[in-house]
């Protein structure tokens, strides 16, 4: 069971993950804070596999990285939102956590409903209300870097390519 | 050849003669920055990358603002993560407490930042040396590392919203009610993926402080940047920092933009922005009587030389109201010392302000003027977001140095002169 979290527009990275807890990078110590301003329920009930959705601009804020890795630390594994934050996009496919821009997803999606994703095949699933959603492929570019396991195999490699 | 002027700056940092917007590029990158709460995370990421050092150790800027002086031992060990490194890889422009400022006032002042450059930083204001006519973007730390190892990242070319901005401002009005007016009008979102190109003849009756808190707070509206022309006042400064050769670039004359904004700087107003959003704005006409407990002057966004010969103006001979709490945190400690000298801090300290070395302290909720629970808070930061700078159940109110100054004397959101509705009509 795969569980949704859905909350509303605009969900910034000092509601994701408080300032105020930003003096560790472990993402399993992070992840015990995350949502905490906003729904202090959130980290008592997230089961590994849960999926945040949210509405627009998730993620706006500051740049910290520690943002998405609080949401992976927490157990998430894939946030659906109807347009994310320029650098918390960035940062994700950095960090490798799977994130789906799908509006029409959001709309048919409630708290609590059970929901698959399968990355490869681009579909989502709502297996509580029986219907399901095609998210739009990503550029070339950046679905390469998320084949190669992020920005950080992809310097390996260049840095491989370099040395030889 | 049809580019705004960021895409000329990319076309030239990834060595081609024309880029257009959604096109993926690896652009050569000339500052690369962190801050004590980014730059160990980017640490570990460096080290997963097998890198072993920094690409070029004057192009890495690291700058402990954040939690510096440090606030607590976890803080601590996380400054000591960092110097740590710092020292291992020899970087040039480190920065330790005593020389230390808020990075994005730091830079410029440091002639770190030239014109035509391409700068990264692990902070999401590093749009602010937008205000020099460089490509500035704030990215996450796996980027800062990718950054510091190979000199280069990937970049998305960005389309152009066109700002321009006509006319001059009325006494009591500066950069931050320019660029929260935009706020408002875009939308915390209104500009995301997107560049905010400045133009018009209302720039050149822009001090460079106005400009840099204009730029500054190209982030709140989505922006991957903000950018101004360089014109005569930039040069200077430029000059005076000992910044390197700067490289000029001008929007093409049949350049593409998605959206067009103007804005009369004679017809704007102090602007608030309320809680939660920075889109939250309200001319200062129309704002009602809100109470409030705390003052903040200070920040990557004003707290330079300007804001606080502004703020002085307002305190000059007047006090605090009862009850509320004054916080000025100049930004480097040039400022500190020139508003020293210039007799500022004499105008705060007799007003009952209480003087901070530069830090983000307040501005981030990390330390130095928390909030309480039900707190009101008129501070010349750049976000207003839930929690921001304190407890979860505190409001923070965004204005400009000279409203903060006024509402701390009187106890309330004001600004100084008079603004009335039928005045503004
Ligand atoms: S002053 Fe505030 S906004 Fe600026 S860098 Fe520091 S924490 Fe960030």
């Amino acid at each position: 069971m795969n569980q949704a979290f859905c909350y509303g527009d605009h969900i910034d990275t000092d509601v994701i993950i408080p300032a105020r807890f930003l003096d560790t990078s472990d993402a399993k110590v992070l992840g015990g804070y995350c949502m905490m301003d906003l729904d202090p329920s959130f980290v008592e009930k997230v089961n590994p596999g849960d999926m945040i959705v949210a509405g627009e601009n998730f993620g706006c804020g500051s740049s910290r990285e520690h943002a998405p890795l609080a949401i992976r630390g927490a157990g998430v594994t894939v946030v659906i939102a109807k347009s994310f934050a320029r650098i918390f996009f960035r940062n994700a496919i950095n960090v490798g956590l799977p994130i789906v821009a799908c509006p029409e997803a959001v709309e048919g999606i409630e708290s609590g409903d059970s929901i698959s994703v399968d990355l490869t095949a681009g579909i989502i699933k709502n297996e509580t209300k029986g219907c399901e959603w095609e998210m739009a492929p990503y550029p070339p570019f950046l679905q390469d870097m998320i084949d190669m396991g992020g920005l950080e195999n992809y310097v390996k490699q260049q840095k491989e390519k370099q040395n030889v | 050849m049809k580019m705004t002027m960021t895409q000329k700056i990319f076309a030239q940092a990834c060595g081609k003669s024309e880029v257009e917007a959604g096109e993926f590029i690896l652009a050569n990158l000339d500052i690369v920055l962190g801050n004590d709460i980014t730059t160990p995370v980017a640490q570990d990421a460096f080290e997963r990358m097998e890198a072993v050092t920094v690409f070029d150790k004057d192009k890495v800027v690291i700058v402990p603002d954040h939690f510096t002086p440090n606030r607590d031992i976890r803080a601590a060990m996380q400054c000591q993560k960092v110097r740590n490194f710092a020292l291992d890889q020899e970087i040039t422009n480190y920065f330790e407490v005593g020389e230390v400022g808020i990075e994005h006032a730091l830079l410029p002042e440091k002639g770190l930042v030239s014109a035509g450059q391409v700068i990264i930083g692990a902070d999401s204001h590093t749009c602010t040396y937008g205000a020099l006519g460089a490509f500035a973007t704030g990215v996450g730390s796996t980027d800062m590392a990718a950054g510091m190892a190979m000199g280069k990242t990937w970049f998305r070319v960005p389309e152009a919203i066109r700002v321009e901005l006509t006319g001059k401002m009325p006494k009591w009005v500066s950069g931050k009610d320019v660029i929260l007016t935009l706020i408002g009008e875009l939308g915390v979102d209104g500009a995301t993926y997107q560049s905010l190109e400045f133009v018009g003849d209302g720039i050149k009756n822009l001090t460079m402080d106005d400009r840099f808190t204009i730029a500054n707070m190209a982030i709140e509206a989505g922006a991957k940047n903000g950018i101004f022309p360089v014109d005569e006042q930039t040069l200077a400064y430029l000059k005076e920092s000992g910044a390197k050769e700067p490289k000029i670039f001008e929007a093409d004359s049949d350049a593409e933009y998605v959206r067009e904004v103007k804005i009369d700087l004679a017809t704007l107003s102090p602007t608030v922005a309320f809680p939660h959003l920075p889109e939250n704005t309200k001319r200062i006409e129309d704002v009602e009587e809100i109470v409030i407990d705390q003052v903040v002057i200070g920040s990557c966004t004003n707290g330079r030389l300007d804001d606080l010969r502004i703020a002085a103006e307002v305190f000059k001979g007047r006090k605090v109201k009862k009850g509320v709490r004054v916080l000025i945190f100049p930004a480097t400690q040039k400022i500190y010392r020139q508003a020293m000298h210039a007799g500022y801090f004499d105008v705060f300290l007799d007003a009952g302000a209480v003087i901070s070395p530069p830090t983000c302290g307040p501005c981030l909720g990390g330390h130095m003027g928390v909030l309480a629970k039900g707190e009101r808070a008129v501070a010349t930061t750049n976000r207003n977001f839930v929690g921001r700078m304190g407890h979860v159940e505190s409001e923070v109110y965004l204005a400009s140095p000279a409203v903060a100054a006024e509402s701390a004397i009187q106890g309330i959101i004001a600004a100084p002169g008079t603004w009335t509705k039928e005045e503004r009509s």
